[in-house]
């Protein structure tokens, strides 16, 4: 049989000595049945019964032995015969068959999942966990997390305090496999606050000290998981970080396989808690015979890892990595250099004196390195270091990679201005232009354009050559429509085109290449796993079929209100949460589409239409016309305009781009204060003969104001603006004239915050909060009405003594009580108090009524009116709360306006 | 879990198979042999590939590559730490794992890989019950064998696996009692071209040799244990004991173990017990190029260095060297470039040096990288932490053991940088 020659004939035979004694004999029967019974269903029924007696043996080594063969017998028709000897050594009375049984349970799972599940096999192993004996319990744990796998949506490993409890007591006696189990099992639990997450972490501490790195590592990742919900302050926590450094490094003492593995699992807990390794740089220095995967992981954390502190020592080490032998360690440490010069500010300037040393060295590949990540320190810390571009173009020749051409023809277009022969210098990158890699290519088209715009005068020659070779003899789309973009531009709008082609580009920064935070925190949650090497969630590499469990990391909870704490998510939850969260990216592609389909205004079909027709005309005869033209100033450079209609205003949508970016920040500003309600038309253009407004109210630090937007959208200039409120109930007036400095040209916006005071004269309205406006400007005079919310009424001395709230509590008549819902409210009681005393409704005390935190609350507003409140807050469903308020007034006709108002700053 | 083990020699032949759950088809080693030849050697293959349906985790040792197959979620330094069992298992039980030597033993080979895994679980991988359930083949026992027609597989079945030690089987009996410990640390350290440490760290660990009948309960005590902040420790060492009064505590296994690992960091400051002066220089213009080595005691605490032999690799641009040394032997490799030295004993009053000339291809400029120097050493009755073993104490039996204890400084990864 082992030599290869097929002995199956002799089945019954050989069945027939399975009923031996001798163990040597019994061994080897075994072996046979596991190698013919697949080839001989039929005859292997006979060795049921063999099976089935042996289960019964008084020896336990042999009932296991049996139960053991069993499962490996991969044979439809005899599986439903081992139910019941398999039922029974689950529950033998020896720990040693019952170990085994548990692992049987999971062989049998992957013949006939159907079969287990129906003869309530799964249950039993779950009663396993609770087992006395700890490898039992490992081996169940095993075993279900097998079967869990391929059925991610059943609970199977359900934990409960009570089995937390037993599994880490079986934690400190099962065999190091048995550990790795446990632990991966604990990973998956969710304690219920963080004094039960303390407790499990100082039970696991001790495994970080086992000689089996694979325990040390699932021990770390229990570690990771579960700190997320201590608190800073703790001292536990500090200890704890102190004691996962030492095991950590000492992973990377062990053979190289292992080490990679740990690296890619530092890399990660590096990101996520630097403070754990910070001083541990040295262990992470390369020596000269590690294999080159162990080389580069170990340099992607030093990276990580250096600080203003020891960048000192990582530049020397780096640069005596520049010179080993590996190219592509070579590469990688240059690379590194630059990253360093990124991330620490102060080091910038060694680094690139490193860097111009390295140059000097003239070896090809450091030049080609070094000027890419030059390229990359000019971008971080602009207009800093030129003086280096003399020696960089001494390099010009020596360069053959693309992405270095790239970087150095980038370099020269972005200072073409201090660079005397820019313009020689990309001459000659054109001759081989056509032989260049796209990427050379754009750069290079880029470049000659912003040379362009900086010397029009001397290379109005080359910017055609560069975009007829772009437009005209280039099958690629992106170079050709890019040098259609750059060419309308140019000849449209060359001041457009400045803007556009030499803004300010955005600054890079170090965070480019970290793994983006909710990605690295499911990483943390997979330590030691297939995705934490690939640093990749499993389900982007786990084979389809099997779903997987998103698993994120707990919240952190304070220690006094962890117990009703909403947030703690049951234990690992199948959380199909995850893809609402964060939209897949089928979800993103159908807005995008949405988004250019479903256009709210009629505009941009439009644009499109006339987009492609420019296309087209510019193919026929716009070129001539470019060609023939005669070399000008910039100011007046007339390109001989395209003829189709070009789109319109190029300057104009950026402008306004830009201003509504603005508008978005000063917004998001001015949140710190009280509530801004987002800005509403209040008087549309059709009504107003060509003027619209849209504001909102403000109150900031004591002072209300109206923050109003004119936009111009008739054809004539307006100017000679000037404001003025109806009597209201509050007597808001404005406080200042209406300033409208320059006249308001067509399709101009203006911005303007009108101050208000409540002195003015006073009207009862109705609504209480109705405004009525007039806007005058030169053309006419127009009226209209808006409601302001109360909460600007809401003054900065409304907090009430406590002993003076209980009595004006009592003093008000129950009648002027007013009681309001508000649902789903997504904060709890802090952020509620918190919120609220940002719009000046303070909160005078707390009190907790039978898990329900009540809050009494005062407010004041400007005519001197007091509201007192009550809120109840009631925990909801998860993360939302219903809240009750009960307000009373001696004005009761303004409870329902500050009910409002507390809606409106709760919910947004 | 672990599904299938392949084992290759670095030529590429699959040699020997094992599947513990289906068979997985021999193709799937072929986005192995992929990743081998995208390494340019062999150390630098990288341990984890990925395949449609399936992962290599592999580990690179003794010249064979050992490929574990899986299909689902591992933890990859399960599937790993388990390869190196399996390897040290090999080495136990045969004595040198090679390719000859598992294919003649491919039987026992078989036997205990199959008592490793059960489904790919691991079952039994401490080497005391594997011996028990398989007899390691002694050539005796092979005759006994031919002539018997027995096998190697044991008729008894692990009782050790029932107990709560799982590592120490029951029912020992020794004529002589005895316990011995090596205490070995290997120095890791980089030093750059001034002498100045760069990194230095020591591994240390603790070997021992207990052969103790029945049940003994061991203490270890140490001078200085505040020493020993970073311990990795053999599962039979009571960690609570060890928390609360730093002494170890343990029912060891029995024969070959190892009790601890440990590590000191460079904060603790290592002593380098040699320094090397080198002068290795080459010439733009000329074709040759100079080279001088000597090798020097630092902090040897009186003890003499042994064992010294230096390892260096040349820069490809050198054709031959002629060296002379004062004592020992050298080669050069002039296909690897692999320069050593075998220098035996450092006399401190005789610093033994290897001086002379290194011939460069003519007209090529002068090499980029400077040669690393790998050093080899052994100080033997010293260990250069100064962890110092106070006393050893036996509890549960009634004998007298012989007790011995011997310490061990090696080099480790010791780089000097030219």
């Amino acid at each position: 049989m082992t030599v290869g020659k097929d002995v199956s004939a002799l089945f019954p035979d050989v069945v027939n000595c399975m009923q031996t004694d001798n163990l040597e004999l019994k061994k080897l029967v075994y072996l046979y049945l596991m190698n013919y019974a697949k080839s001989q269903p039929d005859m292997a029924i006979m060795a049921v019964n063999t099976f089935v007696k042996d289960c019964e043996d008084p020896n336990p080594l042999i009932r296991a032995l049996a139960v053991r063969t069993m499962g490996c017998i991969r044979v439809d028709k005899i599986t439903e015969y081992l139910c019941e000897p398999l039922r029974k050594c689950l529950k033998d009375e020896d720990p040693y068959v019952r170990k085994t049984a548990a692992v049987c349970v999971a062989k049998l799972h992957d013949i006939n999942a159907q079969l287990v599940e129906d003869q309530g096999f799964l249950d039993t192993l779950k009663d396993l966990i609770s087992d006395s004996n700890p490898m039992v319990v490992a081996n169940a744990v095993a075993a279900l997390s097998e079967i869990a796998e391929s059925h991610p949506s059943s609970n199977l490993l359900d934990l409960n305090p009570q089995s937390i409890n037993k599994l880490l007591t079986a934690l400190n006696e099962c065999t190091e496999w048995g550990q790795i189990f446990i632990l991966d099992c604990l990973a998956n639990y969710m304690p219920k606050d963080d004094r039960e997450a303390q407790s499990i972490c100082e039970r696991v501490t001790p495994r970080l000290s086992h000689a089996n790195s694979a325990v040390v590592l699932s021990a770390v990742k229990v570690l990771m998981k579960f700190m997320e919900m201590l608190s800073k302050d703790l001292d536990y926590y500090g200890t704890l970080l102190k004691k996962l450094a030492p095991p950590l490094v000492t992973l990377l003492s062990a053979e190289p396989e292992l080490q990679y593995v740990a690296l890619r699992n530092i890399n990660l807990i590096v990101q996520k808690r630097p403070e754990i390794l910070k001083h541990e740089m040295k262990v992470f220095f390369v020596k000269y015979n590690d294999p080159i995967y162990v080389k580069l992981e170990k340099l992607d954390i030093m990276i990580r890892l250096a600080s203003q502190a020891n960048i000192a020592q990582v530049l020397a080490e780096l640069k005596e990595y520049a010179t080993e032998v590996d190219v592509d360690f070579v590469r990688k440490a240059v690379r590194a250099i630059g990253r360093c010069a990124i991330k620490v500010e102060q080091s910038a300037e060694r680094c690139v004196s490193t860097l111009l040393d390295l140059i000097q060295t003239k070896v090809n590949y450091v030049v080609q390195e070094a000027i890419v990540v030059i390229k990359d320190i000019f971008r971080k810390y602009p207009n800093k270091y030129e003086s280096v571009i003399a020696t960089l173009c001494e390099n010009l020749d020596s360069l053959d990679e693309p992405e270095a051409r790239a970087a150095m023809i980038w370099i020269v277009g972005e200072y073409a201005e201090r660079i005397d022969n820019a313009d020689e210098l990309l001459e000659s990158f054109l001759e081989g232009f056509h032989d260049e890699s796209t990427q050379v290519q754009l750069q290079l088209l880029t470049a000659i354009v912003k040379l362009f715009l900086k010397k029009p005068t001397e290379t109005q020659e080359l910017v055609q050559q560069v975009l007829s070779l772009a437009t005209q003899d280039s099958d690629n789309p992106d170079l050709r429509d890019r040098g259609y973009i750059y060419w309308r531009l140019l000849s449209t709008d060359p001041v457009a085109a400045k803007e556009v082609v030499l803004a300010e580009k955005p600054l890079i920064s170090e965070e480019t290449d970290l793994i983006e935070p909710t990605l690295l925190d499911e990483l943390i949650c997979y330590i030691g796993t297939l995705a934490s090497v690939y640093h990749k969630p499993p389900s982007a590499f786990v084979e389809g079929g099997r779903g997987v469990v998103h698993k994120s990391l707990p919240p952190r909870t304070a220690s006094n209100e962890s117990t009703e704490s909403p947030e703690a998510a049951p234990a690992g939850a199948p959380t199909g949460e995850q893809p609402d969260v964060i939209p897949t990216q089928g979800d993103l592609l159908g807005d995008l589409l949405n988004l250019d389909l479903g256009p709210p205004v009629s505009g941009p079909p439009l644009a499109t239409s006339s987009v492609q027709m420019g296309a087209v005309d510019l193919l026929g005869g716009g070129l001539d016309s470019l060609m023939g033209d005669e070399p000008e100033g910039i100011g007046d450079t007339n390109f001989g305009a395209p003829p189709a209609a070009a789109p319109a205003r190029p300057g104009a949508p950026i402008g306004s781009g830009l201003s509504d970016l603005f508008d978005l920040t000063s917004g998001v500003g001015t949140l710190s204060g009280s509530y801004v309600a987002p800005k509403a038309v209040w008087l549309p253009a059709m009504k107003a003969k060509g003027l619209e407004i849209s504001g909102t109210f403000t109150r900031q630090v004591g002072s209300i104001s109206m923050d109003l937007q004119l936009t111009n959208k008739a054809l004539q200039v307006m100017m000679d603006f000037a404001i003025q409120f109806n009597r209201n109930s509050f007597g808001l007036a404005p406080a200042a004239p209406l300033q409208v400095h320059a006249p308001l040209s067509p399709n101009q916006t203006v911005e303007i915050s009108l101050p208000l005071n409540t002195v003015g004269s006073v009207m009862k309205m109705d609504p209480l909060n109705n405004l009525q406006v007039a806007v005058k400007n030169n053309i006419d005079i127009f009226y209209f009405s808006t409601l302001y919310p109360l909460h600007i009424l809401f003054v900065e001395d409304g907090k009430m003594d406590r002993q003076m709230f209980l009595a004006t509590w009592k003093d008000i008549p129950n009648e002027n009580e007013a009681q309001f819902q508000i649902r789903d409210c997504p904060l709890n009681a802090e952020a509620v108090s918190s919120r609220l005393q940002s719009s000046n409704i303070f909160t005078i005390a707390k009190r907790n009524v039978e898990g329900q935190d009540m809050l009494y609350q005062s407010l004041k507003l400007t005519n001197g009116i007091w509201v007192l409140a009550e809120l109840r807050i009631q925990p909801g469903n998860t993360s939302f709360t219903d809240l009750e308020l009960s307000l009373k007034c001696r004005a009761p006709e303004v409870s329902p306006h500050v009910y409002q108002a507390y809606e409106t700053i709760l919910k947004n | 879990m672990i599904h299938s083990l392949f084992l290759i020699n670095s030529s590429g032949d699959i040699f020997l198979e094992k599947h513990w759950k289906s068979v997985v088809s021999r193709s799937v080693c072929d986005y192995f042999f992929e990743a081998q030849e995208r390494a340019t050697e062999a150390e630098n293959v990288p341990p984890v590939i990925p395949t449609p349906h399936h992962y290599l985790l592999s580990v690179y040792r003794h010249k064979i590559f050992f490929v574990a197959v899986i299909q689902t979620e591992v933890p990859p330094l399960f599937v790993i730490e388990f390869l190196h069992r399996v390897v040290d298992t090999f080495q136990d039980y045969f004595g040198v794992c090679s390719e000859p030597m598992i294919k003649d033993n491919v039987v026992v080979v078989y036997e205990v890989l199959e008592e490793m895994l059960d489904n790919g679980f691991p079952l039994a991988t401490e080497s005391n019950i594997l011996k028990e359930l398989i007899k390691p083949p002694t050539i005796l026992r092979t005759v006994v064998n031919t002539i018997t027609g027995s096998t190697n597989v044991g008729n008894q079945l692990p009782t050790g696996q029932l107990s709560v030690v799982p590592w120490r089987r029951t029912g020992v009996k020794y004529t002589n009692n005895e316990a011995y410990f090596d205490v070995i640390e290997e120095i890791d350290a980089i030093i750059d071209k001034s002498g100045s440490t760069i990194t230095a760290e020591i591994q240390g660990v603790i070997d021992a040799c207990v052969k103790l009948t029945g049940m003994p309960d061991l203490t270890l005590s140490f001078m200085n244990p505040r020493l020993l902040d970073d311990v990795s420790f053999h599962p039979c060492v009571r960690f609570k004991r060890w928390e609360s009064e730093r002494i170890l505590s343990f029912i060891p296994p029995d024969g070959n173990f190892r009790l601890l690992s440990y590590h000191v960091s460079a904060q603790n400051l290592v002593a380098i017990p040699v320094y090397v002066k080198h002068n290795i220089s080459f010439r733009d213009s000329s074709s040759l190029g100079r080279f001088e080595i000597t090798v020097g005691p630092k902090q040897t605490m009186g003890k003499t260095i042994e064992g010294v032999i230096i390892l260096s690799q040349m820069p490809r641009g050198v054709l031959n060297m002629s060296l002379t040394p004062s004592q020992g032997t050298h080669t050069f490799d002039p296909v690897t470039k692999m320069l050593s030295w075998d220098v035996g004993k450092i006399n401190p009053q005789k610093l033994p040096s290897l001086k002379g000339t290194m011939s460069l291809q003519a007209g090529a400029s002068k090499p980029d990288e400077n040669p690393t120097i790998n050093l080899q050493f052994k100080i033997q009755q010293l260990a250069i932490s100064g962890l110092k073993v106070n006393r050893l104490d036996m509890y549960g039996e009634k004998y007298k053991p012989f007790k011995g204890i011997k310490y061990m400084t090696k080099a480790g990864k010791f780089q000097v940088r030219t």
